[in-house]
């Protein structure tokens, strides 16, 4: 791109082969990285390989001469670091699933604001191959759906937007589909020729709006899947700017990204019993008439309610307890008293260990964070596959801030919403403890048996306040 | 900037005497590394999967190379492309150096720490005896 003949000295620094060795050097470090990340031993070390991939994909593309802008550039690098660091340092556990939609906004945002500036510097992409302009339109288009999106991802996890779903009703489907037809609509009349730049910012509007109307009308139990699609498109979007720019570091690094995405989205909808296009389509179950079951919570059925004395009498006395966190014990921050109140019932002889089904949460594997937060050891970490065979040799199940993963009915009732739905097996357990704040229904707005279960007895209380009472009965024994 | 990759894919690309073009190389390794990123990642296990997913998006704050190429290589650049540019570029180290640090940081929290362990149990004896 440079096009100047390189001096002498800087001739083998500057030298594009020079350069693409840096880039496959990186692009093989963020793959070794990756794979360090198979297992908890290897995972600090895979992301910091991964790391320092960047560092040279960085220094690889800064070998340019002559070089230009360089006061913007520090000064760029500055302010993103010192914006970035203080906020991945301080973040709460609790508050990773907002941390990552807005990290990934803002990298969405950057792809498209680079294709923005790609149109300026090019006037309107006039003498540029015909592919170039297709690609750097898709990675705008994507780049700008993924920040507006993750922006809005961000507005409800951080509760600054109604967690719930918002949406036009009927007129949501129409209205977004013009929206979208009239962004690609702009990016053809652009790649046939017309270079005003109107157009290039109409395009990134309308790309926004459609982004924000994708992410609005998904409730809360559905962000993971929300969030790691966002992340996705932003693969997607970084490996389509790559091929614009011909910059391979870039194609490589957003295809693995795109890849991880989809695999992980594919992965949560599975675990849903839902397909992607229901989950974006909205509403449980596709058609949002779930919620219409009302307050009920358990529909019918007598709820027998205990204290923390009995809860701390009946699992000090166990053999095994299971521990079932969900979305609940994030919300109050109930991690580190669990693990307080395991600590006293190991202390005691009983086995714990933790099942964590794979939507618990706002992401996937967010249990897993929070309570590797505390200091709970891996391997007590279960898997679903692998603890669903040991319920019923388990004495008591403690439910933690969790209901729709539990709910029987997704194995029992065919016309329940969620059914087919794999879920925890806690029913199987000679006894049920459920840490519940009310009878409210949980996202799905549906019936719940498990807290109607004669087996089952109901702790009603903020979680945290909860697991700490029944700490200090344990104590007490 | 051509490519060069020493790859037989790339090779096989490049028969047309003069060179394939930027778009077909580009093309198979798009190809090639959205197959390996597909490998890689399906054996990460479910208790992972928000480092990973925090990994992967300081990853794609490979964007910042964008920025970094246009602004270095930019002779003539307006004060509005600049700007625009500055932003991109300020966006993208946020996503690269936030991604990288909070994943550092939750990742730290999965390694077994049997060495605190090891560290407090002494104390406490300490504590008993005196």
């Amino acid at each position: 791109m440079s096009g100047l003949a390189p001096a002498p000295v800087a001739s083998f620094l500057t030298d594009p082969n020079f350069k693409s060795v840096l880039y496959i050097i990186a692009f093989a470090l963020f793959i070794i990285g990756l794979s360090g990340l198979t297992g908890p031993k290897t995972a600090v070390r895979g992301n910091r390989i991964a790391a320092v991939g960047m560092v040279i994909a960085v220094v690889a593309t800064l070998l340019v001469d002559p070089f230009h802008n360089w006061l913007l550039i520090v000064a760029g690098l500055i302010v993103g670091t010192a914006i970035g660091v203080p906020a991945a340092r301080k973040v709460k556990m609790t508050e990773m699933p907002q941390l990552v939609a807005l990290f990934n906004g803002v990298g969405g945002g950057a792809v498209a604001l680079i294709s923005w500036a790609e149109f300026r510097q090019t006037g309107g992409f006039d003498d540029v191959a015909t592919y170039v302009v297709v690609f750097s339109l898709f990675s705008a288009i994507v780049g700008s759906v993924s920040f507006w999106g993750s922006n809005i991802a961000f507005g409800k996890l951080q509760g600054l937007i109604d967690g719930g779903s918002i949406s036009l009703g009927k007129a949501q489907l129409p209205v977004q589909g013009l929206i979208g037809l009239g962004a690609i609509g702009l990016a053809v009349a652009i790649a046939t020729g017309a270079d005003s730049e109107l157009l290039i910012i109409g395009v990134l509007v309308l790309a926004g709006i459609f982004g924000i109307l994708l992410v609005l009308p998904i409730g809360g139990a559905d962000m993971p899947v929300v969030i790691s699609l966002l992340n996705a498109f932003t693969g997607l979007a970084a490996a389509a700017a790559g091929v614009a720019l011909d910059n391979q570091a870039l194609i490589v690094a957003g295809m693995i990204v795109g890849a991880s995405g989809t695999i992980l989205t594919q992965q949560m909808a599975i675990a849903m019993n839902r397909t992607i296009v229901s989950v974006i389509v909205g509403g449980f179950g596709g058609s949002g008439t779930a919620a219409a079951a009302g307050p009920a919570g358990a529909g019918g059925g007598t709820v027998t309610s205990t204290s923390a004395s009995d809860v701390a009498i009946q699992m000090a006395y166990a053999r095994q307890v299971v521990v079932v966190p969900g979305y609940g014990m994030a919300v109050s921050q109930a991690q580190h008293a669990v693990r307080e109140m395991a600590k006293l019932l190991e202390g005691k002889g009983v086995t714990v260990k933790y099942a964590i089904h794979p939507v618990a949460g706002r992401m996937p594997g967010h249990m897993n964070v929070l309570l590797a937060e505390a200091d709970v050891p891996y391997e007590q970490l279960k898997e679903m596959d692998d603890i669903n065979g040991e319920f019923s040799r388990t004495d008591v199940s403690l439910v933690i801030g969790a209901n729709d993963v539990t709910n029987p009915d997704a194995r029992n009732k065919a016309d329940s919403p969620i059914y087919g739905m794999p879920i925890l097996n806690v029913d199987e357990s000679a006894s049920t403890i459920v840490l519940k704040r009310s009878m409210s229904s949980g996202y799905a707005g549906i019936d719940n048996p498990l807290f109607v279960d004669p087996k089952t007895s109901m702790l009603f209380g903020d979680a945290k306040a909860s697991v700490e009472a029944i700490t200090e009965e344990l104590k007490a024994l | 900037m051509s490519v060069q990759l020493p790859s037989a894919v790339l090779a096989a690309a490049e028969h047309g005497g003069s060179g394939a073009s930027p778009l077909v190389t580009n093309l198979a390794l798009v190809v090639l590394a959205g197959l390996v990123g597909y490998a890689v990642i399906s054996k990460v296990p479910n208790t992972l999967h928000t480092p990973l997913m925090s990994g992967t998006n300081a990853i794609h704050g490979i964007v910042v190379l964008g920025g970094l190429l246009l602004l270095a290589t930019g002779s003539d650049l307006g004060v509005v492309t600049q700007i625009i540019l500055f932003v991109a570029l300020v966006f993208g180290v946020v996503n690269v150096i936030g991604g990288f640090v909070v994943t550092d940081r939750m990742l730290e929290m999965f390694k077994a720490k049997p060495k605190a362990q090891v560290e407090a149990t002494p104390d406490e004896t300490k504590q008993v005896s005196r």
